[in-house]
């Protein structure tokens, strides 16, 4: 155990929380919260509805300031360099463009102040929807697709902002058993290359059998790896709630 | 027929609401994609009362330029209404309503209490309807216009991804390191540009027609952005000079004719859409 500590710590400090308080008017989310996702991490933030997990990721992406404490990056990680898959709008349903021209805006941090994309940015693209299985969707229309293929366009795109750290905001959400599959498949072998992951899940199932840390939040947080969470009181709590509600 | 066109071509004033009207209808064109998906269609409604509002107090107070009012006053409004709408009290459309009523009935209270004119209707019914305004424009306004109009397509073209990116998802924007509230504010004070421009074409409560009408046509049948934007922007412009060509051979007023030929074109592509699906 204490070996496998020694490992955590080695790894680079990518993202660090130090007292983050949320919220936003009266109403108080979150107090006092602190963690650190190292390089390949794959954390998934869990927890009831309302709890402030989209409040959380808002403010990873400085979306949204903290009521207090800071989110800082490190380990080289610049602000322009984190991929994003937000939850759908209803403005992107009926929106006419095709899958290439959006997987090619995830290149838009890299264009400094240039104002067209580049070769590098066309190739980045073209990589990112080979990657994702998108490749020959790349002429059709956003909005025909399937709800699973618009998600893994949305993932490309993601891919094509960083090559280092990705929020992703309840990805499966909506779709049918085997698109989620395929969407976790995805994931995987995203973060098996390094790339750090930070999602958040309804999934309990999921997350224990696939992440490598937990984050609840709610009345009380827990932060840590998976194993160090089923030994936790509130993780135990939260497992025992999950079984009664599915009895 | 022809004949007829060739001898009114020979008029200046007729060239130059063709120029215009074109570079009008290309700069309407361009945003309509981007106002109608991120629900900002209302906004170019209420900023074209408000130009209104703005072109009456220019009158009353006896401008000659009335532009030199009415283009800041409108941009201002357009900077303050995008602001409200996010972070105000009074929510997006409320907003926009109050001040495009409000200013719709202080500038017609103006006109009517201090103008000098004989023929107030008919004053009041050429800014609403622009009914003449594009056929009695002064060198100076063609000048204003295709600068305004060079402008526009500038910055549109420059910032052509931004926009797109802006447009498409906001918070994806943001995250990557966008300054979306910049894009959004310039998207707006182009806006009020056009919107100010389009007055002379079609008079202040037809303008958004000017604006949407291409853009949803161009959407029933184009499924990539660049394809919508470049489709709405030649169907614009094409529907404008028909409109004006047929509005100057049958007499009828140029505002409400080119519009009746947007709808028309709608049409057409509403049924072309079907026809591909």
């Amino acid at each position: 155990m204490n070996f496998l500590e020694d490992k955590e710590q080695q790894r680079t400090p990518q993202l660090v929380c130090d007292n983050l308080t949320l919220g936003y008017g009266d109403r108080l989310l979150l107090r006092d919260l602190s963690f650190t996702v190292r390089e390949g991490d794959y954390l998934c933030i869990v927890g009831e509805n309302g709890s402030g997990k989209s409040t959380l990721m808002r403010t990873l992406l400085r979306l949204q300031p903290p009521l207090a404490g800071k989110v800082t990056l490190s380990g080289g990680l610049r602000a322009t360099e984190i991929g994003y898959l937000p939850q759908q709008t209803d403005i992107q349903r009926d929106f006419p463009a095709s899958v290439r021209e959006i997987v090619l805006s995830g290149c838009q941090g890299r264009l400094g102040r240039r104002p067209f994309y580049g070769r590098e940015e066309k190739r980045l693209a073209e990589e990112s929807m080979g990657k994702l299985g998108v490749a020959e969707l790349a002429r059709r229309c956003y909005r025909e697709l399937s709800g699973g293929q618009q998600q893994r366009v949305l993932l490309a795109r993601a891919l094509c902002a960083t090559r280092k750290l990705l929020l992703l905001d309840e990805p499966v959400s909506g779709l049918d058993p085997r698109a989620t599959s395929e969407m976790y498949a995805l994931i995987e072998g995203l973060n098996r290359e390094g790339i750090t992951v930070i999602m958040i899940s309804h999934d309990m199932h999921y997350a224990l059998r696939r992440a490598s840390h937990i984050l609840q939040i709610g009345q009380d947080w827990f932060y840590g790896s998976k194993a160090d969470y089923l030994r936790s009181p509130v993780g135990r709590n939260y497992l025992r709630a999950g079984r009664e509600a599915e009895a | 027929m022809i004949a007829q066109l060739a001898l009114y071509l020979q008029y200046p004033f007729v060239r130059y609401a063709l120029i215009v009207g074109v570079l009008i209808s290309l700069c309407s064109s361009l945003l309509g994609v981007t106002l109608v998906l991120k629900r900002y269609s209302f906004l170019g409604d209420g900023l074209s009362h408000v130009a209104f509002g703005a072109l009456a107090v220019a009158a009353v107070v006896g401008l000659t330029d009335r532009m030199l009012l009415v283009l800041p006053a409108t941009v201002l409004c357009a900077v303050l209404l995008l602001h409200t709408g996010q972070r105000g009290k009074i929510k997006g459309d409320a907003a926009v309503a109050m001040f495009s009523v409000g200013a719709l009935a202080i500038g017609y209270l103006l006109m009517n209490l201090f103008s000098t004119s004989t023929n107030l209707s008919g004053d009041v019914c050429s800014t609403l309807f622009g009914s003449t305004s594009i056929l009695t424009l002064s060198k100076t306004d063609l000048w204003l216009c295709v600068g305004l109009s060079a402008l526009v397509l500038a910055v549109f073209v420059l910032f052509y991804n931004r926009i797109f990116a802006v447009t498409f998802d906001e918070s994806f924007a943001r995250a990557t390191g966008l300054p979306a509230a910049r894009y959004n504010l310039l998207i707006a004070v182009i806006i009020a540009v056009i919107i100010v421009l389009a007055m002379n074409l079609v008079g202040s409560l037809l303008i958004s027609a000017l604006v949407i009408f291409p853009a949803l046509s161009a959407m029933r049948v184009f499924k990539s952005f660049r394809a919508v934007t470049v489709c709405s922007a030649l169907l614009s412009v094409c529907c404008s000079t028909l409109g004006i060509l047929v509005s100057i051979l049958a007499g009828t007023p140029v505002g409400s004719t080119v519009v009746a030929v947007d709808i028309v074109a709608f049409g057409l592509f509403s049924l072309l859409g079907r026809l591909r699906a």
